[in-house]
């Protein structure tokens, strides 16, 4: 059902602002049989991550003598969405493993790790708009989790157009009865763009608004990654004192 | 900086410039700055940033002390599981035997554990591993336990001191290897004890002052120090 507005007096159908992300929480280190491991709310996203290795890459032709692979599988629980999801991967599943590998091989060290692989497990449990970026986000925490050497932390956030204004981090009435939704992931310490996809319609003025929002987002993002690492070894501390 | 606690530092994180730092282990230099490289502690040893993780995969090092797990036995060497990213050769002309070609199912076979040392690390990581040394050899009885190679630098001490308290007070027989497999043979509540040491050192890894904590939980729970 489409909602008449999604925006009423300046204020989402939330009540966020234009500027404003939904809640999120981040633990790392939820899963034992792991070597990392990170379980993420986004708003009403539901998702964990597991990461693997480094270990030996097989089949053996997809080894690179010279660096090791990036093996991410996003997949989605079929109880994730209102109506059952047909289980396994298909189109949309295929394509965002390969955007989140790519954008986590380029922050891992992988020259450190010949002929290896970084396997990553990406589940979505609940999904709620922005799974792409909250399984990024969680498979970020899981590979600092697992101890894998990294020359920075990747985060995502989205950006979107709605009822013709630019908002940050859409929800679910808005992805899907909104104008134009832009996914983007960033290294936040040098600023480089991983991932950029966008799905709709938006002027160069609405991108670049669009743009700076979604980066502004991933800041706030890293910020609560980074907390959510340190938080695992501060609850040692406690013991101790 | 908490004078009890280490400082915990995470990948990317800023430790200081390149000028008057110099960029140790686990860390990487970029444009005149110094980062951290994985999640570790920071350990600054005169000007030189060293971050020694917390957690991850042994990284083998030629000379390391090792507890290997035979996978597969070849014509003229065995498959060896070391927990680094890759398994480990070893070949008869680094075996304590002489070995007829094809003949090496009958001293090594899957599934049996060697205390062996890493030989040669080459650069695309090829492992070499070798039983020819000193108290190198294929382990018959006792038991393995895992626990992660980031701190089996604690679990051994300063100079040995944890292990050489843990051994004392629970009469046990214990090799450490440097991969994070630990072998420990001894009477059950020897065991035990060993056991309940190792849990509390994998859980307060970071903090000062283990070693004594350590020792009075060893002397509570012991029966009778030899």
């Amino acid at each position: 059902m489409k909602p008449d507005k999604l925006i009423v007096d300046g204020r989402r159908l939330d009540g966020r602002g234009p500027s404003d992300l939904r809640k999120i929480k981040i633990e790392a280190g939820v899963l034992h049989r792991a070597d990392g491991s990170c379980y993420l709310e986004w708003g009403g996203n539901k998702v964990f991550a597991a990461v693997y290795g480094p270990r030996e890459a097989v089949p053996r032709h997809t080894q690179n003598p010279l660096r090791a692979i990036v093996n991410a599988r996003y997949n989605m629980a079929a109880f994730s969405v209102e109506d059952r999801k047909r289980p396994g991967p298909d189109r949309r599943s295929v394509e965002i493993s390969k955007v989140i590998s790519e954008a986590l091989e380029r922050c891992i060290l992988t020259e450190q790790f010949p002929r290896a692989s970084v396997d990553v497990s990406i589940e979505v449990l609940d999904a709620e708009a922005g799974t792409r970026c909250a399984g990024l986000t969680a498979a970020a925490v899981a590979l600092v989790d697992a101890g894998i050497p990294m020359r920075d932390i990747p985060v995502a956030c989205a950006a979107g157009k709605i009822d013709g204004h630019v908002v940050v981090d859409l929800g679910k009435e808005e992805d899907n009865f909104g104008d134009a939704d832009l996914p983007i992931a960033i290294a936040p310490r040098t600023g480089e763009v991983l991932l950029l996809q966008m799905d709709g319609h938006l002027t160069v003025e609405e991108f670049n608004k669009a743009f700076d929002m979604a980066v502004e987002g991933c800041n706030k993002v890293s910020e609560i990654q980074k907390k959510a690492i340190m938080q695992r070894y501060h609850a040692v501390n406690e013991v101790i004192e | 900086m908490d004078q009890k606690m280490r400082r915990v530092v995470i990948p990317s994180q800023y430790l200081g410039d390149a000028g008057p730092f110099k960029a140790g282990r686990g860390t990487f230099a970029e444009a005149g700055k110094i980062y951290s490289e994985h999640l570790g502690i920071l350990n600054q040893q005169g000007n030189v940033m060293e971050v020694v993780p917390l957690k991850g995969r042994y990284i083998p090092i030629p000379g390391d002390f090792i507890i290997g797990i035979v996978l597969e036995a070849m014509q003229s060497s065995w498959l060896v599981d070391i927990n680094a990213p890759y398994p480990a050769v070893l070949h008869v002309n680094e075996a304590p035997w002489e070995v007829e070609f094809g003949d090496t199912s009958r001293y090594l076979n899957a599934g049996d554990s060697i205390l062996a040392r890493v030989l040669s690390v080459d650069e695309s990581k090829k492992l070499q591993v070798t039983l020819k040394d000193r108290n190198l050899y294929k382990i018959k009885g006792g038991n393995i336990l895992e626990v992660d190679a980031s701190i089996v630098p604690r679990i051994i001490g300063k100079k040995g001191s944890m292990i050489a308290n843990i051994k004392k007070y629970s009469r046990c027989r214990i090799f450490v290897g440097q991969n994070g497999r630990i072998w420990i043979d001894g009477p059950v509540d020897g065991i035990d004890l060993v056991l309940l040491a190792i849990n509390k050192i994998e859980s307060e890894a970071i903090t000062y002052g283990l070693t004594d904590r350590v020792e009075e939980l060893l002397k509570e729970h012991a029966k009778d120090v030899r």
